[in-house]
């Protein structure tokens, strides 16, 4: 492939949104971790609690600081480098964008100042609901960045206007309600839960190696383990797999994941490993599951799932009724409104097909005049490249019934042997911590590239939908992120391991205070039960 | 859906365009003293705990007032996609230092303290200043750009292309008179610092916060009638010709524009306009004086009105042109060929007049619990958890 303008562009798109990422799952899952943890300080009134909220606050807040940064690029990256996605779908997918800015990042961004800056300016139920309020929102923000993904998966509720060369909503609660957007929100938001479980739990576990902080890191595996179990349940069963089905690229991306060339008849074996090869678009070595594709893919023992080979002929048939399309819409755009009702029908019926014409612009500028040899090339590009999306995804599933495992696991050595671990479960959580950013990132992965060709699957090819700049510029852009984001990086995560090492800031009035008021209880219970070391 | 009929479509692009206003002043409402305190930075805090002094002040503020940054560039993409689409990626390099400053300030805020190395804090002034300066330079520049045209058209499918060299959309960008709207907006930024800091701090910090605004106060009054006075007899305005829509569909094409007299002449069509000019001047006046007598909650409230009066006065001296394209008229972006569809303008109204109150009451509740000046005190005892 010719690296131009529009992979120079996807380079940069893909590098800012994967290190935006970073940081994402984290604050999803970590503003919750310590919304939790000040509840149960404000209903037990024990300063342990504070100290951990205020502790694994401010790792909260070193991590979402970054988040929100590197999200302004997102919000702006569309207009910048996506100039003609932006006019062509704005009517759409600015929306939920929008949304997002008004119902949720706002409410976080004007809370968390004073969650940090409020501890002795509001009263305890007060700071414990801006808590609340700042993993609200960030939670929603979630929401409304996955139904605005959702769309380009699965591009509901919406048509293509002659007259104003763009796609326009036609129906709001599909975009809203769409399935794609729903199994994607539960699913990240999951993942992130899971994320900022394995941290706090790794976090933890090397307070409890180093023999240091014991009450706050056993309470915190506690916290974290119970969760996280929870959320690793979820995010594997719950996952990403209903509504894939749902369009030609989405299936697409279905066989891509799984290798599988050929329609197979139900229920489809899945491959656990195997060496796919594009060229002869063939799989070897493939070691198979029997029946498990099929039920993870159409939960049924009848449905077939069709292979690469059957997808890329429908692809070609949908080019061909799409080429009838253009042809109608180049004539509705001359005659603007006194367009031929004769040919506004023709349109009408093959305007969901328009999107395939345009797969034909890299070989020819006007797609009326491609050649057979021009449209089977086009409708083999419909294939996105496999041997990634094939090893991104089973990287990802192993890691997360890992994390099933490892949850379980510690939320058992929590409830029933008293909070004890072995140092090797111990230094396996340590190891542990990045592995969830590993499989969000290669869930990211796999959800954006196996989309491609497409930026609205069916409807907007990646070629068309960028900007009109040269590679000078781009390319200047792109070293200046990369420059700018690795020094954030490096400073970011030595502040992450300085304030590990520092360990939980103690508050000493506070804790003589309670232990003042609870000198009796104390004294007569005779436990160990000292609220800070 | 036929709900949305309700309203008609002129009625809901106008309404739009307001709201872009809105969203634009409450940002520079807001976010416009983040900017000017970094601004301002180097020459109110001369000693470590003097600086944190002044950041502090907005320490816990800033993330909220960054979003109605995020929030214009989403409601632009939602209402105005062709505005979106042609400003963001034809002002490129422009917004690439934007966002680079926007990045940098929320880390700066954030890590500055953390650390007590002193040339570790004294890198973190420095990008605060920068990202304070540069980015209220540019938005103005911008505004510039926009008043006198900008180089751009669309093809038949309505790909935008912008004219010239790669280079030209950053430094083609600082042409003379789009450089004195730079002033304007990053005098006035300063003066809003200024008297943000006159309320919420005490001792050297607000004297010299005081001193220094009101020079701004001063510098922003007269580039901004200088600007007025530049655009009545050098700057050619734009005007729609023949038969047009004001509910037909958002096509630029479907227009024809010519270059004609000044802008200026928006005033004779629409006298009522001369409010937002004079409240710009007087706001800045007595922001002014303001300053000088140490008067702290109606000097802000004055610079807030100088703020509302100049940017909305852009506005509407441009009304029904939000983007008009020099080297193409008949591309230009109107108030009537570049807005969303029907149905999603009404949605996001909706959602707006939902949201929006919930905001601005919310927000108000969060500045009337932070009421009170930063101290020294505040700074020193509290030295492990605030900026």
């Amino acid at each position: 492939m010719e690296f131009g303008i529009v992979e120079l562009s996807r380079l940069q798109f893909a590098m800012t949104a994967m290190y935006h990422f970073l940081f994402v799952p984290l604050t999803l899952g970590l503003s919750i971790v310590v919304a939790i943890m000040e509840t149960v300080y404000v209903m037990t009134n024990r300063p342990i609690w504070r100290q951990m909220t205020k502790f694994w606050g401010t790792l909260f807040g070193i991590n979402f600081v970054l988040g929100v940064a590197t999200g302004i690029t997102m919000e702006f990256q569309f207009g910048m480098n996506w100039s003609y996605y932006s006019h062509y779908v704005g009517d759409i997918f600015g929306a939920p964008l929008a949304i997002e800015g008004l119902m949720a990042f706002f409410l976080e961004a004007t809370f968390v100042g004073l969650f940090f800056f409020g501890w002795d300016k509001l009263s305890k139920v007060a700071h414990l609901t801006v808590a609340w309020l700042v993993a609200i929102g960030s939670n929603f923000s979630a929401l409304w960045i996955l139904i605005a993904n959702g769309w380009m998966q699965n591009p509901v509720g919406a048509e293509f206007n002659p007259q104003t060369m763009r796609m326009e909503m036609t129906d709001f609660f599909a975009v809203l309600f769409n399935e794609v957007a729903q199994a994607k929100f539960v699913h990240t938001v999951s993942a992130g839960y899971v994320t900022a479980a394995v941290f706090v739990i790794g976090v933890s576990a090397w307070y409890l190696l180093k023999n240091r902080h014991i009450e706050l890191a056993r309470r915190s595996i506690t916290v974290a383990a119970a969760f996280g179990l929870a959320s690793a349940f979820s995010v594997v069963l719950l996952g990403d797999e209903s509504g894939y089905s749902a369009t030609h690229s989405q299936r697409m991306k279905l066989a891509a994941i799984e290798a599988m060339w050929e329609t197979h008849e139900a229920p489809a074996p899945f491959n656990l490993i195997g060496f796919p090869d594009q060229e002869t678009r063939e799989t070897h070595y493939a070691i198979e599951i029997p029946w498990a594709m099929g039920l993870i893919g159409t939960r049924s023992l009848t449905t077939e799932i069709p292979g690469i080979n059957d997808l890329v002929a429908q692809a070609e048939d949908r080019i061909r009724s799409g080429i009838i399309a253009y042809d109608a819409l180049m004539h509705i755009r001359e005659a603007r409104d006194a367009a031929d009702p004769a040919i506004t029908a023709t349109f009408e019926e093959h305007s969901a097909d328009l999107g395939f014409a345009f797969l034909l612009l890299p070989y020819v500028d006007d797609p009326r005049q491609a050649t057979d040899e021009q449209i089977i090339a086009a409708s083999n590009d419909t294939v996105p490249t496999v041997w990634p999306l094939f090893w991104a995804f089973r990287i990802m599933v192993g890691l997360g019934f890992g994390f099933i495992g490892t949850m379980a696991y510690f939320f058992w050595r929590a409830s029933f042997r008293g909070m004890q671990y072995p140092r090797w479960a111990l230094h396996v959580a340590v190891w542990m911590i990045p592995a969830p950013w590993i499989a969000a990132e290669m869930g990211w992965f796999v959800a954006e590239f196996g989309r491609q060709p497409w930026t609205v699957d069916g409807v907007l090819p990646t070629a068309m939908s960028v900007s009109a700049l040269s590679m000078t510029e781009v390319a200047l852009t792109l070293a200046g992120f990369v420059t700018f984001y690795s020094v954030l990086f490096v400073i970011e995560m030595g502040l992450m391991v300085k304030y590990i090492r520092k360990g939980p800031f103690v508050d000493v009035h506070e804790t003589e205070a309670w232990m003042k008021t609870h000198a009796d209880a104390l004294a007569c219970s005779g436990v160990n039960a000292l609220p800070a070391e | 859906m036929i709900l949305h009929e309700l309203l008609s479509y002129e009625f809901l692009r106008v309404i739009w365009w307001g709201l872009l206003g809105v969203l634009l002043i409450g940002f520079a409402l807001t976010d416009g003293f983040d900017m000017g305190v970094g601004a301002l930075l180097p020459f109110v805090g001369k000693t470590d705990v003097e600086r944190r002094i002044a950041i502090n002040t907005v320490g816990p503020v800033w993330e909220g007032n960054q979003v109605w940054f995020i929030l214009g560039g989403g409601a632009i993409f939602a209402a105005w996609p062709p505005l979106y689409a042609v400003s963001f990626s034809g002002f490129y390099l422009a917004m690439f230092v934007v966002l680079a400053a926007f990045i940098v300030r929320p880390v700066a805020f954030k890590y500055r303290s953390k650390r007590d190395d002193p040339r570790w804090r004294s890198a973190w002034d420095w990008a605060l200043f920068a990202s304070g300066a540069v980015p209220a330079l540019l938005f103005g520049v911008a505004v510039g750009n926009v008043i006198q045209g900008v180089p751009f058209h669309f093809t038949d499918d309505l790909h935008s292309i912008y004219e010239g060299a790669w280079y030209m959309k950053f430094i083609g960008l600082l042409d003379p008179f789009s450089l004195l709207a730079g002033v304007v907006s990053l005098s006035m930024l300063v003066m809003h610092g200024g008297a943000w800091l006159t309320l919420k701090a005490e001792g050297p910090v607000q004297i010299r916060a005081r001193a220094i605004g009101s020079v701004a106060a001063l510098v922003a009054v007269g580039a901004y009638a200088l600007a007025g006075l530049w655009m009545a007899v050098g700057i050619d305005a734009f005007r729609i010709v023949g038969d047009f829509a004001t509910n037909g569909p958002s096509n630029p094409l479907h227009f024809d524009v010519v270059r004609t007299s000044s802008w200026l002449s928006a005033y004779s069509d629409r006298p009522w306009i001369i409010v937002a000019p004079v409240m710009g001047i007087l706001g800045g006046l007595l922001t002014f004086l303001g300053l000088r007598a140490g008067r702290e909650v109606s000097t802000l409230l004055f610079s807030k009105m100088a703020i509302l009066g100049v940017i909305s006065s852009v506005g509407l001296t441009m009304f029904p042109f939000i983007m008009p394209s020099s080297s193409d008229p008949q591309s230009s972006l109107t108030v009537w060929n570049s807005s969303s569809s029907h149905l999603t303008l009404f949605i996001m109204l909706v959602v707006t007049a939902i949201f929006m109150p919930l905001i601005l009451m919310y927000t108000a509740w969060v500045y009337k619990v932070l009421w009170g000046k930063v101290t020294e005190a505040d700074v020193t005892e509290n030295s492990h958890s605030v900026y």
